[in-house]
């Protein structure tokens, strides 16, 4: 399944061809011409970039100085704490099930293992507000077990797993299927002990993947809204989370502000990702040069 | 495998898009208004007809949901439907300067209206009528769980210890406003001891009030979730739970302020007729009769004798006019950046 | 590894009741609530004139964006793949860049760039709406949404390589009918595929929309409006648990096309 794929390796690029095939213009070969390159440019640069440089431009509106105000404003620090802690939180407790739970898709069978496959990515299908009245459903006020969770930050961190629920298995499922099981039988037949086996062989293997599907749920995470704004509470300085505190301060017209706590999330998901490309892109280049 | 071959029918491909496009517009077209099962009155808009936009603070729909049927049976009243939109009347206010187009305003407090006045949305003239712009209103009230467990009664019961108190943030909603006014007017006795005032104001903000929902309905929908054990409202909305069966009651304290809601029409609405109409009607004795039957209080003294049961006559009743009024309550208490009221917010929240 | 059988029912337990608590029993308990009291019910709170409003909006909503995305997205992955320019590791990062953008954020930037105190603000003033208006939730949606059918497209692309549209190029075919007929047919699955994601997370947009979005009832609510609107504005409880349950029908819809369209990727 290839929804929520990682931002790691492309898929393998084409076989090699023949030489004489690439002195066919590129031009008319289907290809894309300049004029086609323009018209992407000037799509990725009216949808994303020129709202995100707003975004960017008004947050220095009062200076550096104001940006780093803005950002130290107790309030926002407590928000941007809470969502880093919460997140964090999130995309470790996703690194250990999110793995269990691709081991036991891939090397275990049972009845209704395929429904079970499918429903991973129910919560990445459903809207986020639906997810949120879903949960305060059985963890909130109404609950019918008692559990009275809502405004409190576990239901932060249950709302956010659910939302994060496919990243890590996505992620890991493909990898565990490759792996080769060969050298776990010969590693097992020489006497290793299983945990050796995955110490040394299974989880190097897969760290790639898991640390790809553990930081793009971490982005998500920290982002996330709507799955929050219902059950969270959204207490500041307990349950307030990033998203929150940005939306109150546009509506209390403090663009500055607002602009500002978005600017220091995109910075840390941009962070998060480059750190991932990079170590997608040195996975790839082992792999090429392992063949 | 069968060839899948719509792709290289461009046709079919149109047709489909051409479809789709026409249902959504088509569907859209004959959507209504109202979220009512019972199929109220404006399930339809045809073309040609008037069609009223009214934009509210969060909680008079109740009210509305009475008053939009009466007054679509009446003359003035035939034929028009309304699109309806409710939230914090700071923010409401907001969207209506910064573009939203609206025929109605009905905001909580009166600055919200004058941020329109001056952006030249609202004529300054919309309170020179007789009853000031103002068709109904209510009071400051508490609202406990059912039982009042921790015994709340009057505002110094709110300062006791472990007490937690909902009230929304008055930097976007009227109700704030109100509900931080009534324990400052009658600790300040009026405005004459403002230090007074602000201290209270002080302790119950910095030390008993955590959420900070954005709206007088948000505080309530948080109040009922669980959080808290006083919730700082309306009367009106008190009465609303109450009514829709919510394990809850209110206690109004002694000394309470006199809540005044304004409607004003809008400068740039394309129906005058028809909306001031409708702003008439809210002047009517059948109009107030039936805002007091939704739990708020008429301006109308005889139709308000008449529900005293519902709104019984606090021993001492504050009102702005008695703070010296909203532009100087404003400017003084709520100014974002000078505001007293509003520093202590700021201090204990940001 | 040999998992010894305890092991693994262990382990199988652990992952199956991890699954149960987080995603079954919510949304069995959420199904349970809104047909408890028949399906009439149901019906009811669905089939109001605002909730069929904001269904409308919604498809209408869909219809616009997947079009758009549909074209755009394609000569976008064309550029990415076929295209020869430096710096396409930026492009491509850009093309990501939605995935890492907080929808709020969305909804913050669209403000600060076409509100009436924005960069575009001047349109406002020439009578073009475009915050608080249909262009706006659009222009949201396209936003989050712009990634889905440039990913799904691009490693098609990769694989299937240039030599039968070079091959095309050579019997003298034009550079369109080389797209219409080689290309394209080729890209078919990934292009579905992507076409559902797209339109699953349009139905499911919230964060971005409610920012930019006048939230009149009846006028311009989406479907996940209706649901916050109803819970919040209206304390009406079961009308959320209604609408909430009409959007999961229809997420689950997108989840099975998914599942098909997979398979049938796989197999071609």
């Amino acid at each position: 399944m290839a929804a929520p794929t990682t931002t790691a390796a492309p898929h393998q690029p084409a076989p090699a061809r023949p030489a004489g095939a690439r002195k066919i213009g590129r031009r008319a070969a289907g290809g894309i011409g300049p004029l086609g390159l323009g018209v992407a440019t000037l799509w990725l640069s009216l949808i994303v970039l020129l709202p995100l440089a707003a975004v960017i431009v008004k947050s220095f509106d009062n200076g550096i100085g104001g940006f780093i105000d803005a950002i130290d404003a107790p309030a926002a620090r407590a928000a941007l704490l809470v969502t880093l802690s919460v997140s964090a939180v999130v995309a470790l407790v996703n690194v250990v099930m999110g793995t269990l739970i691709a081991w036991v898709l891939v090397r275990d069978d049972f009845p209704g293992k395929s429904i079970v496959n499918a429903l991973i990515d129910l919560p990445f299908a459903l809207p986020t507000i639906v997810a949120s009245i879903v949960l305060l459903s059985l963890y909130g006020p109404e609950s019918p077990i008692g559990v009275h969770l809502n405004a409190t930050r576990p239901a932060l961190v249950i709302a956010l797993l659910f939302v994060t629920l496919p990243f890590v298995v996505r992620s890991v499922q493909p990898v565990l299927i490759e792996l080769d099981k060969e050298v776990e039988e010969a590693a097992a037949s020489l006497g290793a002990s299983n945990g050796l086996i995955l110490r040394k062989i299974i989880l190097p293997t897969l760290a790639p993947a898991i640390l790809s599907g553990a930081g793009l749920a971490f982005t998500r995470a920290i982002g996330e809204y709507g799955s929050v704004v219902l059950i969270g509470g959204g207490i500041p300085r307990e349950t307030e989370v990033a998203s929150q505190y940005i939306q109150k301060q546009i509506e209390i017209d403090r663009f500055v502000n607002g602009a500002a706590v978005s600017v220091a999330l995109l910075a840390i998901a941009f962070s998060v990702l480059f750190v991932l490309r990079i170590i997608g892109s040195r996975t790839a280049r082992r792999e090429e040069a392992a063949r | 495998m069968p060839a899948f071959d719509w792709f290289t029918n461009r046709r079919r491909i149109a047709a489909g898009a051409a479809t789709a496009l026409a249902l959504g517009t088509v569907l859209a077209a004959c959507g209504g208004a109202s979220d009512d099962t019972s199929g109220s009155a404006d399930s339809e808009s045809s073309a040609g007809a008037v069609k009223l936009s009214l934009v509210g603070y969060a909680v008079p729909k109740p009210g509305f949901d009475k008053i939009i049927p009466a007054f679509q049976k009446t003359a003035a009243g035939k034929g028009i439907t309304f699109t309806q939109s409710y939230g914090a009347s700071g923010d409401q206010s907001r969207k209506v300067e910064a573009g939203l187009d609206t025929d109605i305003v009905n905001f909580s407090v009166e600055p919200d209206i004058t941020r329109l006045v001056k952006a030249g949305i609202v004529a300054d003239d919309w309170n020179a009528d007789e009853h000031k712009g103002l068709p109904f209103g209510s009071v400051v009230t508490i609202v406990t769980r059912a039982g009042n467990p921790k015994g709340i009664k009057d505002w110094d019961d709110l300062l006791k210890p472990g007490v937690e108190v909902v009230t929304p943030n008055p930097f976007s909603s009227g109700s704030a406003k109100w509900n931080l006014l009534a324990p400052y007017a009658v600790k300040s006795d009026g405005g004459k001891d403002p230090a007074a005032g602000i201290a209270y104001i002080k302790k119950l903000v910095g030390e008993h009030v955590k959420s900070q929902p954005k709206s007088g309905r948000e505080a309530t929908e948080t109040f009922l979730q669980g959080t808290g054990d006083a919730l700082l409202t309306y009367e009106n909305e008190a009465l609303f739970i109450e009514r829709d069966g919510e394990k809850v009651e209110h206690v109004t304290p002694p000394g309470t302020f006199k809540i005044e809601n304004p409607v004003a029409v809008t400068k740039t609405t394309k129906h005058a007729g028809a909306a001031n109409a409708f702003k008439d009607f809210l002047y009517s004795d059948e109009g107030q009769t039936l805002w007091a039957q939704a739990g708020f209080r008429p301006v109308n003294e005889a139709i308000l004798a008449k529900f005293a049961k519902d709104f019984p006559a606090p021993q001492k009743l504050w009102t702005i006019a008695d703070l010296g009024g909203w532009a100087d309550v404003d400017a003084k208490l709520f100014d974002a950046d000078n505001g007293s009221i509003a520093k202590v917010y700021d201090e204990a929240t940001s | 590894m040999i998992v010894s059988r305890l092991s693994r029912i262990s382990l199988r337990t652990v992952a199956l009741a991890y699954l149960g608590i987080l995603v079954a029993v919510p949304i069995g308990l959420i199904l349970a609530r809104t047909f408890g009291d028949g399906f009439a019910a149901f019906w009811d709170q669905i089939t109001t004139p605002a909730a069929i409003s904001a269904l409308s909006l919604s498809l209408l909503i869909v219809a616009i964006v997947v079009p758009v995305n549909v074209v755009f997205g394609v000569v976008t992955a064309l550029a990415l793949v076929r295209g020869r320019f430096r710096g396409r590791g930026i492009v491509q990062a850009i093309v990501d860049l939605p995935f890492a953008v907080s929808p709020i954020v969305v909804g913050v930037s669209l403000i600060l760039l076409w509100g009436s105190s924005g960069w575009f603000g001047f349109l406002e003033d020439s009578g073009i709406k475009v915050i608080f208006a249909l262009p706006g939730m659009v222009l949201a949606t396209i936003f989050v949404t712009l990634p889905f059918v440039v990913r799904e497209v691009e490693p098609v692309l990769h694989e299937i390589g240039e030599e039968q549209e070079q091959a095309a190029a050579t019997l003298g075919a034009s550079r369109w009918q080389t797209f219409w007929r080689i290309t394209l047919p080729a890209i078919r699955w990934g292009l579905t595929y992507g076409v559902v994601l797209t339109i699953a997370r349009s139905l499911g947009e919230f964060g971005a929309v409610i920012m930019v979005s006048s939230g009149i009832a009846g006028e311009s609510q989406t479907l996940t409006l209706l649901v916050h609107s109803r819970y919040i504005d209206d304390h009406n409880t079961f009308g959320a648990y209604a609408a909430s349950t009409l959007l999961m029908v229809l997420a689950i819809v997108a989840l099975l096309l998914m599942t098909v369209l997979d398979r049938r990727r796989e197999t071609e």
